[in-house]
C-alpha cells in the first residue's frame, strides 16, 4: 500500500467507527428503560422544546426574513435583463419556490446548528467532564435515554414548527420588498406566489424539517455525550458538533431532494 | 459485601490497576489510600460498573457485575450512594432539586414526602438554608455537603466517597469527616472512602487499603497504620503528617 493511502485508511476507519458508535448510542438511548418515570421525561421534553424551538424563533425569523427579502431582490434584478423579459409575478414565484423548498429549511437548519447544536454539545460535554453523567449512571439512571431522547424528540417536534414560521416570515419579507419596489406591486407578488404554488412543496419542507431536526440534535448529543478531557474537550466537541451537523444537514438536504422531488 | 478479585485495568496500554483483590465488609468503613494517580478513583468506578475491568471481577452481594444486563446493573447501582470528587451536582438544578432527583426518579412517594425527605437530608448536612441556591452559588465545601445529602437521600446500602476532603480547608474537612461518621451510623451504611488525606482516614475509617503503583500494597486496621514498618506506606503517611502539621494519634 502506498504511504499516502495510510492516513486515508485511518480516517475512513475512524469515520466508520464513529458512525457505529453514533448508531449504537441512539439505539441504546431509544431502548427506553421499563422503569422510566414518564412524568420526568415529559417535563424534560417540555424544557427542551422551549430551548430548541421557542427560544430559537427570533433568530430563525430574522435569518429567514433576510433570506426571503434577498430572494425577492434577486428576482427583481433578474427581471431587469431586457434580453429575457419576464412578468412581474415571477418575483413572487421565485421567492415562494426558494423559501418553501430550500431556504426555509436550510437557513433554519444552519441557525439551529450554531444555536441548538452547539448548546447541546457544550451542555452534555460539561456534564461529562464534571462527572454529572457518571453521577446519573451511579444513581441507576439510564443517562443515554434521560439526556438524549428528550433533546432529539424536541428537535424533531419543533423543527417543523420553526419551518412554518420561517417560511411565513420569508414570504412576508418578499412581500415587503415588493411593497418597497417601484417595479412590482404587492398584489402581483402574491399572485405570482399563488400561481405556481404546489402543496407538495410544503410537505417536502416539513419532511426535510423532521430529518434536519433529528440530524442536528442527534449528532450534537453524540459529540457532547462522548466528550473527553476538560474545558478544551468541551470546546472541541462543541466545534465538531456544529461543523458535523452542518455537513450532515447538507448531505441530508441532497438526499431528500433526490429521493423526494 | 463487595468483592474485588484479581482486577486489572489499563488505559491506552498503560496499566493503572494490576491484580487488585480486596473486599468491603458489611457495616465497615474502608479507606483506600494512595498517591495521586495510583488508580484509587479508577478502582472506585469499578465498584459500580462505570468501568469494566480488563481482567478480574467485581461482585456486589454475590452478583458479578460483568454478567449483569444493563437493567440489572442499574438495579445494583441503586444500592450505592456516590459522593464524587467535584460533587457532580446537576448545575441546572437547585440544591434541593439535586437531592430530590434520585427520590423523584425511583420512588413513588408524593411531592410533599419527596420534598420533606430532601429537606431532612439537607438538614443532616446542615445546609437547609442553601436549598434554593444553584451549585454555582455554593462554596466547594457546601457543594460536597449537598452532594453528600444527595448520596444518602435514598438510604443506600453502600456509600462511596471519592476524595471527600480534597481541596477543602482543614476546618471544612473536619466537618465533612464528622458528617461521614454521623451519616454512616445514622443510616447504617457500608462506606468506601478514596483519599490521600491520612487525617481523614484516622477520623473515619475502620480499615485501610494502600494502593501503590496500581497494586494493593497493604491492608490493615487503622491501628495497624501506627505500627507499620512498610517503607512505602510509612513514607506516604509521613508525607501527609508533614503536610497537615499534626494528626490525631501521631504515628511513631
Amino acid at each position: 500500500m502506498p504511504l499516502t493511502a495510510v492516513p486515508l485508511v485511518g480516517q475512513t476507519t475512524r469515520l466508520v467507527e464513529g458512525f457505529g458508535r453514533y448508531s449504537l448510542l441512539l439505539a441504546r438511548a431509544f431502548n427506553l428503560p421499563r422503569d422510566l418515570k414518564l412524568k420526568l421525561y415529559l417535563q424534560n421534553l417540555r424544557v427542551q422544546m422551549v430551548r430548541v424551538g421557542v427560544d430559537s424563533i427570533p433568530i430563525v425569523a430574522l435569518a429567514t426574513a433576510f433570506s426571503g427579502g434577498v430572494s425577492a431582490v434577486q428576482a427583481l434584478y433578474q427581471r431587469q435583463d431586457p434580453a429575457f423579459p419576464l412578468p412581474t409575478s415571477i418575483v413572487g414565484t421565485f421567492t415562494e419556490e426558494a423559501v418553501l423548498l430550500e431556504l426555509g429549511t436550510l437557513v433554519t437548519a444552519f441557525v439551529l446548528c450554531g444555536r441548538v447544536g452547539a448548546r447541546i454539545a457544550a451542555e452534555l460535554g460539561t456534564m461529562r467532564v464534571t462527572e454529572q453523567i457518571d453521577a446519573l449512571e451511579a444513581m441507576g439512571v439510564n443517562s443515554r435515554s434521560y439526556l438524549i431522547v428528550p433533546r432529539v424528540l424536541a428537535g424533531v417536534l419543533m423543527f417543523p414548527v420553526l419551518y412554518v414560521i420561517a417560511a411565513s416570515v420569508g414570504m412576508l419579507a418578499g412581500a415587503l420588498v415588493a411593497w418597497n419596489s417601484d417595479a412590482i406591486t404587492v398584489a402581483a407578488y402574491w399572485s405570482g406566489a399563488r400561481a405556481f404554488f404546489r402543496p407538495y412543496s410544503v410537505v417536502f419542507g416539513l419532511i426535510k424539517s423532521l430529518v434536519f431536526g433529528f440530524t442536528i440534535t442527534s449528532v450534537s448529543c453524540y459529540k457532547g455525550y462522548y466528550t473527553r478531557g476538560g474545558a478544551e474537550g468541551v470546546g472541541t466537541s462543541t466545534t465538531q458538533a456544529t461543523v458535523l451537523s452542518c455537513v450532515f444537514v447538507l448531505l441530508a438536504d441532497y438526499v431528500c431532494a433526490v429521493v423526494l422531488l | 459485601m463487595i468483592e474485588i478479585r484479581h482486577l486489572s485495568k489499563s488505559f491506552d496500554g498503560r496499566p493503572v490497576l494490576r491484580d487488585v483483590s480486596l473486599e468491603v465488609r458489611e457495616g465497615e468503613t474502608l479507606a483506600i489510600i494512595g498517591r495521586s494517580g495510583s488508580g484509587k478513583s479508577v478502582l472506585l468506578k469499578h465498584f459500580i460498573g462505570l468501568l469494566v475491568p480488563d481482567a478480574g471481577e467485581v461482585r456486589v452481594d454475590g452478583e458479578r457485575l460483568a454478567d449483569l444486563p444493563y437493567a440489572d446493573l442499574r438495579r445494583v447501582r441503586r444500592k450505592f450512594g456516590v459522593l464524587f470528587q467535584g460533587g457532580a451536582l446537576f448545575d441546572s438544578m437547585s440544591a434541593l432539586q439535586n437531592v430530590e432527583f434520585p427520590l423523584r426518579t425511583f420512588s413513588d412517594a408524593s411531592e410533599e414526602e419527596i420534598e420533606a425527605r430532601a429537606m431532612a437530608c439537607l438538614e443532616m448536612v446542615e445546609l437547609p438554608d442553601a436549598a434554593h441556591k444553584k451549585p454555582a452559588e455554593l462554596s466547594g465545601g457546601m457543594q460536597k455537603r449537598v452532594a453528600l445529602a444527595r448520596a444518602i437521600a435514598v438510604e443506600p446500602k453502600y456509600i462511596l466517597y471519592d476524595e471527600p476532603t480534597s481541596g477543602l480547608d482543614p476546618e471544612t474537612s473536619n466537618t465533612i469527616d464528622e458528617l461521614i461518621n454521623r451519616l454512616n451510623h445514622e443510616i447504617n451504611a457500608t462506606g468506601v472512602v478514596i483519599t490521600h488525606d491520612i487525617h481523614s482516614v484516622l477520623n473515619i475509617a475502620d480499615r485501610v487499603a494502600f494502593i501503590h503503583e496500581g497494586r494493593l500494597h497493604w491492608t490493615g486496621s487503622v491501628a495497624d497504620l501506627h505500627t507499620t514498618t512498610d517503607p512505602e506506606l510509612s513514607a506516604f503517611v509521613r508525607a501527609n503528617e508533614y503536610q497537615i502539621g499534626s494528626v490525631p494519634n501521631p504515628l511513631p
